[in-house]
C-alpha cells in the first residue's frame, strides 16, 4: 500500500487542479453576473471627454452631421445614436432594462406618448427636466403630456401628430367627386367638420367607386376616441370608468360600426397589417387619418400610386395621434450632459431640421412657425404644402385628452371589439359583449 | 481510472485489511477523495452553468410568481398563490392553451411522418445526395421572423398568395385570420416549413445506421419497398423518432416567433383564437398588464405542463420501444422464480425441455443466464 503513494500525490495535484479549475470557472461566472461598475463621472470634470448615446426608433431626423454639430460645440461630448427599427421594440427594450435596475440603457431614451402613463407611475425611474428657461417652447397640451401631477418633467417633446385627411384624388375623380384640396376640405365639411360629413361623404364616393373609404374601423375610431376628454378614466381621479355604462365610447361604437359595416365605408383592414400594406397596391381605400407622421408610410406602400394629397380638414375638430419625447433615465452616468443634450436636439432649429429630414412635425411653436417648415411641401403628395396644412391642423387641437394607466388595456379589449367586426365579420352587440368580459378580466 | 482500482480493492480481495481502515495516512485519504469526488468534478461544468442559466432562474420565476410583481415597478407583497388562482381564472389562459395544442398536434404529427417520407427518399440511391441532403435544411437556417414575413404574405386575407390562388381555382377564400382552425393550420405550416427539412436529416442519420443486411434479408424474403420501410426502417430507427417526438414535443409547447408576426399586432387577434400560451405569458409580462407575478405563475404552469406531457411521452414510448409485440410482459419476480426453478432442476437432474418460456429478446434487461447456465452445468 505504501507503494501508492507517489500516484495518490500525483493524483492529489490533478484533484486540486481540477478543483482549482471549478472553481476559478465558477468565479469567472459569478463576476459575469455581478453588476459591472461603471465610473461615476458626477462631479467630475466638465471637459471629461464622454459619449453619449441616443436611443431612438423609426426615424427621428437626427443625422450624423446633426449629432456631429454637437460635438463641434462641446469637442468632450461624442453623440452616438441607437437606432430600433419599431417603436415595439424600443418600448420593450426600454421596459425590461428599466427592471433591471437601468443597467445598458442610453443617457437619453426616446418614448412614445402612448407609453407615458405605464412610465409615469414611477417617474423616480428619470431625471427631472423642468428647466425654466425652457416655458413657453413647447405647445403647452405637449408639455402637460410628460409632466407629474407634482410638476416633474420626465421628457422633452420632439415632434407631434396633428392630423389632417389624406386622400387619393384619382380615386375622388373617378367616383365624380372633387379632387382640388380646397374643395375636398369642404366636402368633409370645412372647419366645423364633424364625423357625420366624413361618413356622409364616403356614402356619397362608395355608391360610385369599388374602393372603400377608409381602411379600416379602428383607425377611424382612433382619431374619434381621442377627441374624448378622460374617454375611458375619470381624469380627476384616473379610476377607469365601468365599460358597460360608458355610453360616450358605446355611442362612438355603434356610430364608427354603423358607418363601416353597414354603409360598407370600410375596407377592413389592420393597420400595419400584411393586407393593409398591400391595400395601398390595391386601391382598397381612398382616405384616411392622416397624423403628420403617416405621410412616411403612405408614401413607403404606394409606390407607383400617384394622386394621393392632404386635405386641411379634420372631424369632429382638431385631433392628435402619436408624438415622442426625449427622457434621461436617472441610473445614467451623464445625466447632468445627457439633459443638456436633450435640450439641444429639442431646441426649435434643430427640430425643424429633423422635420426636413424625416417629416415629424415639430411640438415646437417657434419651429412651426419658421420659414422652412411653413413654406415645406410633400412631392409625393401633389406638392401639397404640408408644413402650412399640419401647422392649421395642430392649431385646431384643444389639449391632450387625459390618459392614465387602464387607458391602453381598455382601448385594447374596445379595439378588439371593432377588430371582430371590421374584420371577421362578427356580430357588434355580441362583440361588445365581449369587450365586455376583457374588461372585467382586467 | 484504472491504475486506481487496484489501490481501493486490494484490502476487501486480501479479506480482512491488515490495519484498521482509521489509521490510513492523509495522502490515501485524499486518494480515495479523489476516486470519488473527481468523476464529478470533471462533469460540473455543465451542471454549474445549467445552475445558473437554467436552475437559478427556474427557481426565482417561483420567488416571483408567489410575489406582487410590477415590470417597472419591482417587488410587491408577498401573494401566496394568488397569482396562480388568477390565471387559472382567466378564460384567455385556457383559450391559449388550447390553441397551444391545437397548433402542436397540427404542427407535430404532419411533421414526424413528413420528415421520415423525406428521410426515407434521401436514403435511396440519388445522384448528389449531398446536395439533397443539404436543401431540406436550408428552411431551417432561414431566420424564423423571416419565414413569418414570408408566410404572413402568402396567408394574408384580403391580398394573399394562396387566396389568391385558390381564387383561381373558384375556391372561397379562407380566412386565415378570422377562422380558429384556419390561423392555426397556417401557424403550423409555418412550424413545419422550419423543423422538417432538420428532422428528416436526424432520421437520415438512423436510417444509414440501418445494418444493410437486414434490407438483404428482406429482399431475399420477397419484401417490396413499401414492405422494407414498414418492417425494417422504421422498428430499426424508433428510439431517433423518440427523441424527434419529445424534442418536436416540447418546442411545439413554446411556439412564440410565428405567433408574433402572424398580425400587425401579435397578441393572437382580436379573439386571441391564435395566442400560445407563451404568447399569453408575453403579453401579461410586457402588455399592458406588467404584471410580472402573474407571468411568472404562466411559466411555471407551463412548466409542469411540459414536464407532465413529458412524462407521459416517456411512459408511452418507453412501452413502444420496449415492446415487440410478441414479447409477453414478464416481472423481474417471475424471471428469478423460473431462473431458481430451472437451476435447481438442472441441479437435480437432466435440463428440462421447456425452461425459458420468456424468449430471447427480453435477454437483456432481465437477469436470464438460464439460457447458458443449464448447459454449462452438465
Amino acid at each position: 500500500m505504501l507503494d501508492s503513494t507517489r500516484p495518490t500525490a500525483r493524483r492529489t495535484r490533478r484533484a486540486v487542479a481540477a478543483t482549482a479549475g471549478v472553481a476559478s470557472l465558477a468565479l469567472a461566472l459569478t463576476a459575469c453576473g455581478g453588476g459591472s461598475e461603471e465610473p461615476s463621472a458626477e462631479g467630475a470634470d466638465p471637459d471629461e471627454p464622454i459619449t453619449l448615446t441616443v436611443a431612438t426608433f423609426n426615424d427621428f431626423g437626427y443625422s450624423d452631421e446633426l449629432l456631429a454639430r454637437y460635438s463641434e460645440e462641446h469637442p468632450n461630448v461624442t453623440v452616438e445614436q441607437v437606432k430600433a427599427a419599431k417603436s415595439e421594440d424600443a418600448r420593450s427594450n426600454l421596459t425590461t432594462k428599466l427592471a433591471a435596475g437601468g443597467d445598458g440603457l442610453a443617457d437619453i431614451e426616446a418614448i412614445e406618448v402612448d407609453w407615458l402613463p405605464e412610465l409615469m407611475e414611477f417617474p423616480d425611474l428619470f431625471t427631472d427636466l423642468a428647466d425654466p428657461a425652457l416655458d413657453g417652447r413647447w405647445l403647452d397640451w405637449k408639455v402637460q403630456q410628460a409632466t407629474t401631477p407634482d410638476g416633474k418633467v420626465i421628457g422633452y417633446g420632439t415632434d407631434i401628430g396633428p392630423e389632417a385627411i389624406c386622400y387619393r384624388a384619382d380615386l375622388f375623380e373617378a367616383a365624380g367627386l372633387p379632387t382640388d384640396r380646397e374643395k375636398v376640405a369642404e366636402l368633409l365639411g370645412g372647419d366645423d367638420a364633424t364625423w357625420d360629413d366624413y361618413f356622409a361623404a364616403g356614402k356619397k364616393f362608395v355608391g360610385k367607386s369599388d374602393a372603400a373609404w377608409y381602411d379600416g374601423a379602428v383607425p377611424t375610431y382612433q382619431g374619434m376616441v381621442n377627441q374624448l376628454d378622460g374617454a375611458y378614466e375619470d381624469p380627476a381621479t384616473g379610476e377607469p370608468k365601468d365599460l358597460a355604462s360608458n355610453t360616450a365610447v358605446k355611442d362612438l361604437y355603434d356610430q364608427v360600426l354603423t358607418a363601416s359595416v353597414d354603409d360598407e365605408l370600410s375596407a377592413g383592414l389592420e393597420q400595419w397589417g400584411e393586407d393593409w400594406v398591400a391595400g395601398f397596391q390595391n386601391d382598397a381605400f381612398a382616405t384616411m387619418l392622416c397624423p403628420a407622421w403617416m405621410t412616411g408610410p403612405i408614401e413607403e406602400n404606394s409606390g407607383g400610386i400617384t394622386g394621393w394629397d392632404v386635405a386641411d380638414v379634420f372631424p369632429g375638430g382638431g385631433g392628435n395621434w402619436g408624438g415622442s419625447f426625449l427622457t434621461v433615465p436617472a441610473s445614467g452616468p451623464n445625466v447632468e450632459a445627457a439633459q443638456e443634450l436633450a435640450a439641444w436636439l429639442t431646441d426649435p432649429a434643430q427640430q425643424t431640421e429633423a422635420f426636413e429630414n424625416a417629416g415629424t412635425f415639430p411640438s415646437q411653436v417657434d419651429a412651426q412657425a419658421s420659414e422652412q417648415v411653413q413654406s415645406f411641401t410633400n412631392d409625393f403628395f401633389n406638392e401639397a404644402p404640408v408644413g402650412e396644412i399640419f401647422t392649421a391642423r395642430a392649431e385646431a387641437i384643444d389639449g391632450a385628452p387625459f390618459k392614465g394607466q387602464h387607458y391602453f388595456a381598455i382601448h385594447q379589449a374596445v379595439q378588439n371589439a371593432l377588430n371582430r367586426v371590421d374584420l371577421n365579420g362578427d356580430d357588434p352587440e355580441k362583440s361588445w359583449q365581449g369587450a365586455l368580459d376583457e374588461y372585467a378580466s382586467l | 481510472m484504472a491504475v486506481l482500482s487496484p489501490t481501493q480493492s486490494a484490502p476487501r480481495r486480501d479479506g480482512p485489511a491488515p490495519r484498521p481502515p482509521r489509521r490510513v495516512g492523509f495522502s490515501q485519504r485524499l486518494g480515495r477523495w479523489d476516486v470519488k469526488v473527481s468523476p464529478y468534478l470533471y462533469v460540473s461544468p455543465f451542471f454549474v452553468l445549467f445552475a445558473i442559466t437554467g436552475l437559478f432562474p427556474l427557481v426565482y420565476t417561483a420567488y416571483v410568481s408567489v410575489h406582487d410583481w410590477n415590470l417597472l415597478g419591482g417587488q410587491g407583497d408577498f401573494v401566496g398563490l394568488q397569482n396562480y388562482a388568477e390565471v387559472l381564472g382567466q378564460p384567455v389562459f385556457w383559450k391559449s392553451l388550447a390553441n397551444t395544442f391545437s397548433i402542436f398536434v397540427l404542427s407535430s404529427i404532419p411533421q414526424v411522418i413528413l420528415a421520415i417520407t423525406i428521410a426515407a427518399l434521401l436514403d435511396q440511391n440519388l445522384r448528389a445526395a449531398t446536395f439533397w441532403r443539404m436543401g431540406v435544411l436550408v428552411p431551417y437556417v432561414v431566420a424564423p421572423v423571416a419565414v413569418s414575413m414570408i408566410f404572413g404574405r402568402m396567408f394574408a386575407d384580403q391580398y394573399g398568395l394562396i387566396n389568391e390562388l385558390l381564387g383561381i381555382v373558384g375556391i372561397d377564400p379562407v380566412g386565415w385570420h378570422s377562422d380558429r382552425l384556419a390561423s392555426h393550420v397556417a401557424i403550423a405550416t409555418m412550424v413545419n416549413f422550419r423543423w422538417t427539412g432538420y428532422n428528416a436529416l436526424i432520421f437520415l442519420a438512423a436510417m444509414q445506421a440501418v445494418p444493410r443486411e437486414l434490407y438483404e434479408a428482406a429482399v431475399i424474403d420477397g419484401a417490396g419497398r413499401v414492405r422494407q420501410f414498414f418492417s425494417v426502417t422504421v422498428p430499426q430507427i424508433r428510439a431517433t423518432v423518440i427523441f424527434v417526438v419529445i424534442t418536436s414535443t416540447i418546442g411545439g409547447l413554446q411556439i412564440f416567433d410565428e405567433v408574433r408576426m402572424f398580425d400587425a399586432t401579435g397578441l393572437g387577434g382580436p379573439d386571441k383564437d391564435w395566442m400560445t400560451t407563451v404568447v399569453y405569458l408575453y403579453d401579461v409580462a410586457w402588455g399592458n398588464q406588467k404584471d410580472f407575478g402573474r407571468a411568472s405563475a404562466v411559466a411555471w404552469l407551463l412548466f409542469v405542463l411540459v414536464v407532465g406531457i413529458g412524462m407521459v411521452n416517456f411512459l408511452v414510448t418507453r412501452r413502444i420501444s420496449t415492446s415487440d409485440g410478441r414479447r409477453a410482459k414478464v416481472s423481474r419476480r417471475q424471471t428469478r422464480a423460473v431462473v431458481a426453478h430451472a437451476r435447481a432442476a438442472a441441479a437435480a437432474a437432466p435440463p428440462p425441455a421447456g425452461a425459458a418460456p420468456g424468449g430471447p429478446p427480453g435477454a437483456a434487461d432481465a437477469p436470464t443466464p438460464h439460457r447458458t447456465t443449464p448447459g454449462e452445468d452438465r
